[in-house]
């Protein structure tokens, strides 16, 4: 009882929230670029938090119901139609034996997240399905594949009909400018007020190099004071500055250990509105202090009794 | 020691500002300490050289019960400093032949020595894992002896074979995988770095101590070496 992929599109993976805890060994966490798209989608279909989705960048995929189920989709607007009728993102839809769901290719937004009644079902890998190819780890056959033709995406069928849609306020506008917040951390006082200014007011444009490691960004140049630092943990949303100057947001993918010094982190609910931005899109940042983000997480969090 | 938020839900715990023996012990220390008492608010930990990165769950603690909880440990362990035990010593099989020794000859020249002097200095040390990280369950162990001090390559090879043993600077390293790497190899060894499926995971953790145990050919193709590992 499943989808059988017709067309995967560009990159189609399956993720839950994350392969946590093997991190002292070298191992990434994967999971959803897009946390506010992916949290909403299970929370509207009902399902447990961090239930494995299909985040789908760019579009393209096709997809054949094999069985009757209750769906989800959320995040980017990618043209989605089911037996050709257009099929809206933030809302659930019942999908029938037979159905046929393809994606087109970007309206607004980059990523769209794509669950079900009950969870897509595969094999963990250290406890995670989330899809790392790097590692080889998580995925369809656990050996971290992005989705291929002829794959198949398990589920138990449902005739449950769920109509749920996500309320106006919590539906971002991915067009608009993006202003991230950024906590000041790691080797942020060893940049100059110079650099520090000339990165909070500089305006920068997201280049070609953006995937799940990390979101390369161009622009005004941050002079470090030292090229390397010894080895450290990288967070989540961390911004590296490499000697070229060009800031680095490090997000799901990214390694686990790194050299290159940061000038902070963005929280990961600005890392899920960062990522439903494609090449020549604009990022300014503004200094902001954690009790903020934390503030933030805290509010979201409870919008879904977690 | 130095305690600092880096975003909502990770804390970086500093504990030294050079790559040392000492520092590596405290770290290694801390973390125990952490898994012991505070495993049930951690999410992942993140040990390297001189810091531990802690990622922590916000639906079963804030971040100022964090640091408070971190900061009592650490004062404690601090206190009973003289308890520090010495970590366990994983004993590495390593062939360090022609065939697998692929820089050899090239470190032998930029070093001055005999390929039989350089794998005595490499095997005569117990190293300290220093870090995890590049790619899973690859190790940063060190110090090597200051007269195998060797640079990277200057261009990094596109794929090493899996198990081979690195030199460069004043550490050394085994590719538990098949990556891109710029370290010098020196040898093979046969162990598996990572097993997934094994209830250990992995052969090294961070602050374990690691010595080489060179093998002949024979014994490291009875030890399931592989000369095609690519």
């Amino acid at each position: 009882m499943s989808f059988e992929v017709i067309n995967p599109g560009i990159l189609s993976l399956l993720q839950d929230d994350g392969r946590f805890g093997y991190q002292h060994l070298g191992v990434t966490t994967g999971g959803p670029l897009d946390e506010h798209a992916f949290v909403w989608a299970n929370h509207i279909l009902g399902n447990a938090p961090g239930t494995a989705q299909l985040e789908i960048t760019y579009g393209l995929l096709q997809l054949r119901c094999l069985a009757d189920t209750c769906i989800a989709l959320t995040g980017a607007d990618l043209g989605a139609r089911i037996n050709g009728e257009p099929l809206a993102p933030w809302c659930t839809r019942r999908v029938r034996k037979g159905d046929e769901i393809a994606f087109a290719t970007p309206i607004t937004g980059l990523r769209a997240y794509l669950a079900v009644l009950g969870g897509f079902q595969a094999e963990a890998r250290l406890g995670s399905c989330a899809t790392v190819f790097r590692e080889g780890l998580g995925g369809v056959a656990g050996d971290g594949a992005k989705l291929k033709v002829g794959d198949i995406l398990r589920f138990e069928p449902s005739r449950t009909a769920i109509d749920a849609r996500v309320p106006g306020w919590a539906i971002p506008d991915y067009d608009s400018p993006l202003e991230l917040g950024v906590m000041p951390g790691y080797q942020h006082d060893e940049f100059d007020i110079v650099q520090r200014t000339k990165f909070f007011s500089a305006s920068y444009k997201v280049s070609q190099n953006m995937d799940r490691m990390g979101y390369r960004l161009s622009g005004d140049a941050i002079q470090p004071r030292r090229n390397g630092i010894i080895s450290e943990g990288i967070a989540f949303g961390a911004i590296q500055i490499p000697s070229d100057g060009q800031p680095i947001v490090l997000l799901r993918d990214r390694q686990t250990i790194g050299g290159y010094p940061k000038i902070g982190c963005i929280s990961a609910l600005g890392a899920a509105q960062l990522a439903q931005r494609g090449p020549g899109a604009r990022v300014r940042f503004r200094p902001m202090d954690v009790s903020e983000a934390e503030a933030q997480r805290m509010i979201f969090n409870h919008n879904f009794g977690l | 020691m130095k305690l600092e938020s880096v975003n909502e839900n990770t804390l970086l715990i500093s504990l030294g500002d050079e790559i040392c023996d000492e520092v590596a012990q405290r770290v290694r220390q801390v973390l125990d300490g952490i898994r012991g008492e505070l495993a049930p608010f951690v999410i992942d930990l993140v040990p390297s050289y001189t810091s531990i990165l802690l990622s922590f769950d916000l639906r079963r603690v804030d971040r100022l019960g964090m640091f408070s909880r971190l900061q009592a440990l650490i004062q404690r362990l601090e206190q009973a400093e003289a308890s520090l035990e010495d970590a366990r010593e994983v004993v590495v099989p390593v062939y360090y032949g022609e065939e697998v020794a692929l820089d050899m000859a090239e470190i032998c020249q930029h070093l001055g020595l005999s390929a039989d002097e350089v794998i005595a200095l490499h095997s005569s040390v117990s190293y300290r894992v220093y870090a995890i990280g590049f790619s899973p369950g690859f190790a940063f162990l060190g110090n090597t002896d200051p007269r195998l001090s060797m640079p990277r390559k200057s261009t990094p090879r596109l794929k090493v074979p899996r198990g081979s043993l690195g030199i460069a600077d004043n550490q050394t390293a085994i590719y538990p995988s098949v990556t891109p790497g710029g370290w010098q190899l020196i040898g093979r060894t046969p162990a598996q770095m990572i097993d997934w499926n094994s209830r250990s995971l992995a052969l090294m953790e961070v602050g374990d101590r690691v010595r080489f145990e060179p093998v002949s050919r024979q014994e490291y193709l009875s030890l399931g070496g592989q000369f095609d590992e690519l």
